[in-house]
C-alpha cells in the first residue's frame, strides 16, 4: 500500500510547507494576541460606544467563516482600491483578524476573573490605565486563561490549512499538489496529517506542563 | 456607664494612656515637620448616597499630622465607605474631602461640580497609602515585584534604587527573608504585611487601613497590628476602620462611632470606651463585649 520510495521523496517538500505554515500560524497568533488584548479590553471599557466597537469587531470577525474573509481580502479588498497583497500577506491578515475576535473573547473572561481590589489597589499606587493592562491584567489573564488560549492556538493552526484558497504553499496545498500528480492520495493526506500532529499534540503537552508550573506558583 | 471594656468595673491602668504620650508631647500639640500643614486630611459636610440611600450623612473630621483616628461602628454604619471616599475610590456626592489642603476628586466648574481628570486625582491622592481588608496584592509577582511595581513604573525608580527601597521596606514589617516568595506561599498575615510594605514603598503621608484584619486567621491579626503599632509609634498618620477594640484603645488617638451613616460620637479612647455616653455607642460597645468577654461565663 505505501510507495517508501515516493514517500521519502515527498517529506522533504511537506517539511518546507510544514514551515511556512508554521509561520503564517504563528504570525497570526501574535497579531490576532494584540488585537485580542484590545478588543477585550473595550468590551470591557466604561465607555459604552467603545464597547459597543469591540462587540462590533468580534460579531463581524467570528460570524462570518474564516474561508470567506480569506476569499474576501485577496479577491475583494484590491478591486476597491487597496494594493494587491500577497498570498502570504492575505493568510496572515485573514488569520489574525480571526483568531483576535476569539482571542478577545478569551481575554475578556481573563480579565473578569481578576479581583476588582487588585486594580484599585494599582489605581490608588498611580499606576495608569496603559500600565494596568501590560503589567496587571494580561499577564493574570494569560496565565487563568492558558488552556484556551493553546486551545486557539491549535484551532488557528488547523484553520490555516484553509489559506491554501489564497494560493499560498502551505502544508495543505502542498499535499494536494503531490497527490494530484503522483495519484497517491491516501499517502500523501496521511502525511499531510501526521505533519500537523507532530506540532499540535507536542504543542497541547507543553501547555499543560507549563500550565502546571504556573498553578504551582501562584494558585 | 463605666469602663465598658473592662469587665467588672475594676480598670488596670490601661496601655493606651502611656503608648502614644510617650512618643508625643502632647495630645493637643500636634507635631509639626518642617514647618508643613500639621492638618493632612479635612472632610467637611461629606454626604453620599446610594439611589435613595444615604450611606453617609454630614461628615465633619479633620485629621493632624501624626494623628492616628480610628473608626468603629456596625456593619453598614458607612465607615469603610466613608474610608473609600478619602482615597476616592467612591465618589463622595457632598461637600468636601481635601488632602493637605487640595480638593480630592472633584473640580467647581460654571457648570457645577464635575469629577477631575484622573490625572489630577491621582496628583492629589498621591501621598495617601491603603491597606485593603482583602490584601490585594498581585498573585503574579513576588512580594518584593508587588513592592517594586509602582516604585518602578510610577516614581521612575531604576532597578536597584527599586530594590533597595522594596527590600527595606519588606525588613520593616519583618519580611526581608520572603522577598522572593509569591503571595499564594505567604500566609494572610504575611501577605497583609507586604500589602503594608507597598503602601509605604511610596512614602505618604497618610495610611488608610480598611479593616486590614479582618480577613485573617485570629492567631495571625497579632503580627499585622504590631506592624501598625510600629508605624503610629513612627508618627505615621493614620486613618484605620478596625473591629479590633483593643488596637483603638491602645493606640488611637481618637476614635470615632459611626453609625447609620453619621458620626454619633468621638473622643478619645477613654471616652468612648469608658465614658460612652451615647445610647447607640452603648449598645454597641455591649454587644462586642457579649461577644468577646468569654472569661466571665466560664464555668468554674
Amino acid at each position: 500500500m505505501f510507495d517508501w520510495p515516493l514517500l521519502q521523496q515527498n517529506a522533504p517538500l511537506l517539511l518546507g510547507a510544514l514551515w511556512v505554515t508554521l509561520q503564517v500560524s504563528m504570525a497570526a497568533l501574535v497579531f490576532g494576541f494584540v488585537i485580542g488584548i484590545v478588543v477585550g479590553s473595550l468590551r470591557l471599557s466604561p465607555v459604552p460606544l467603545l464597547r459597543r466597537m469591540g462587540g462590533a469587531y468580534i460579531f463581524v470577525f467570528r460570524g462570518i467563516p474564516l474561508l470567506v474573509q480569506l476569499l474576501f481580502i485577496y479577491y475583494f479588498l484590491p478591486r476597491v482600491g487597496l494594493p494587491n497583497v500577497s498570498p502570504t500577506a492575505a493568510a496572515i491578515i485573514g488569520l489574525s483578524l480571526a483568531a483576535g475576535a476569539y482571542i478577545a473573547e478569551i481575554m475578556r473572561g481573563g480579565f473578569l476573573a481578576i479581583p476588582g481590589g487588585q486594580l484599585e489597589a494599582a489605581g490608588l499606587l498611580g499606576l495608569s490605565d496603559a500600565q494596568m493592562l501590560m503589567r496587571i491584567r494580561v499577564p493574570q489573564a494569560v496565565r487563568l486563561t492558558l488552556p484556551a488560549l493553546v486551545n486557539e492556538m491549535i484551532l488557528l493552526i488547523k484553520a490555516s490549512s484553509l489559506v491554501s484558497v489564497v494560493g499560498l504553499a502551505d502544508l495543505t496545498r502542498t499535499a494536494q499538489n503531490l497527490a494530484a500528480s503522483d495519484y497517491m492520495f491516501v499517502q500523501d493526506y496521511l502525511m499531510l496529517a501526521g505533519f500537523y500532529c507532530l506540532i499540535n499534540v507536542p504543542l497541547a503537552y507543553a501547555a499543560s506542563l507549563l500550565e502546571r508550573r504556573l498553578k504551582e506558583r501562584t494558585a | 456607664m463605666n469602663s465598658l471594656l473592662i469587665p467588672g468595673g475594676k480598670a488596670p491602668a490601661p496601655p493606651y494612656e502611656t503608648t502614644r504620650e510617650t512618643t508625643r508631647k502632647s495630645l493637643d500639640e500636634p507635631m509639626k515637620t518642617n514647618g508643613e500643614q500639621s492638618t493632612v486630611l479635612t472632610l467637611s459636610q461629606v454626604g453620599k448616597s446610594f439611589g435613595n440611600l444615604r450611606v453617609l450623612k454630614g461628615i465633619e473630621l479633620q485629621v493632624q499630622r501624626s494623628e492616628v483616628v480610628c473608626l468603629i461602628g456596625p456593619s453598614g454604619s458607612g465607615k469603610s465607605t466613608l474610608l473609600r471616599s478619602m482615597a476616592f475610590l467612591e465618589e463622595y456626592d457632598e461637600g468636601e474631602i481635601r488632602i493637605e489642603g487640595q480638593l480630592l476628586g472633584w473640580q467647581d466648574t460654571d457648570k457645577g461640580r464635575r469629577r477631575a481628570p484622573q490625572s489630577q486625582i491621582n496628583q492629589v491622592r498621591r501621598n495617601v497609602g491603603m491597606v485593603f481588608q482583602q490584601f490585594n496584592l498581585w498573585p503574579h509577582m513576588t512580594a518584593l515585584g508587588n513592592v517594586c511595581e509602582a516604585l518602578r513604573r510610577v516614581r521612575k525608580f531604576s532597578a536597584d534604587e527599586a530594590k533597595k527601597r522594596g527590600m527595606a521596606m519588606l525588613e520593616k514589617v519583618g519580611l526581608g527573608h520572603k522577598a522572593e516568595a509569591y503571595p499564594a506561599q505567604l500566609s494572610g498575615g504575611q501577605q497583609q504585611r507586604v500589602a503594608i510594605a507597598r503602601a509605604l514603598a511610596m512614602e505618604p503621608h497618610i495610611m488608610l487601613f480598611d479593616e486590614p484584619t479582618s480577613a485573617l486567621d485570629p492567631e495571625l491579626v497579632g503580627e499585622v497590628l504590631q506592624v501598625m503599632k510600629t508605624l503610629a509609634k513612627e508618627g505615621m498618620t493614620m486613618v484605620v476602620v478596625t473591629h479590633e477594640m483593643g488596637f483603638a484603645a491602645q493606640v488611637a488617638d481618637s476614635v470615632i462611632f459611626l453609625d447609620q451613616g453619621e458620626i454619633v460620637a468621638r473622643g478619645t479612647p477613654r471616652q468612648i470606651f469608658h465614658n460612652a455616653e451615647q445610647p447607640r455607642l452603648q449598645q454597641f460597645l455591649q454587644n462586642y463585649l457579649d461577644r468577646n468577654a468569654f472569661w466571665q461565663d466560664a464555668k468554674p
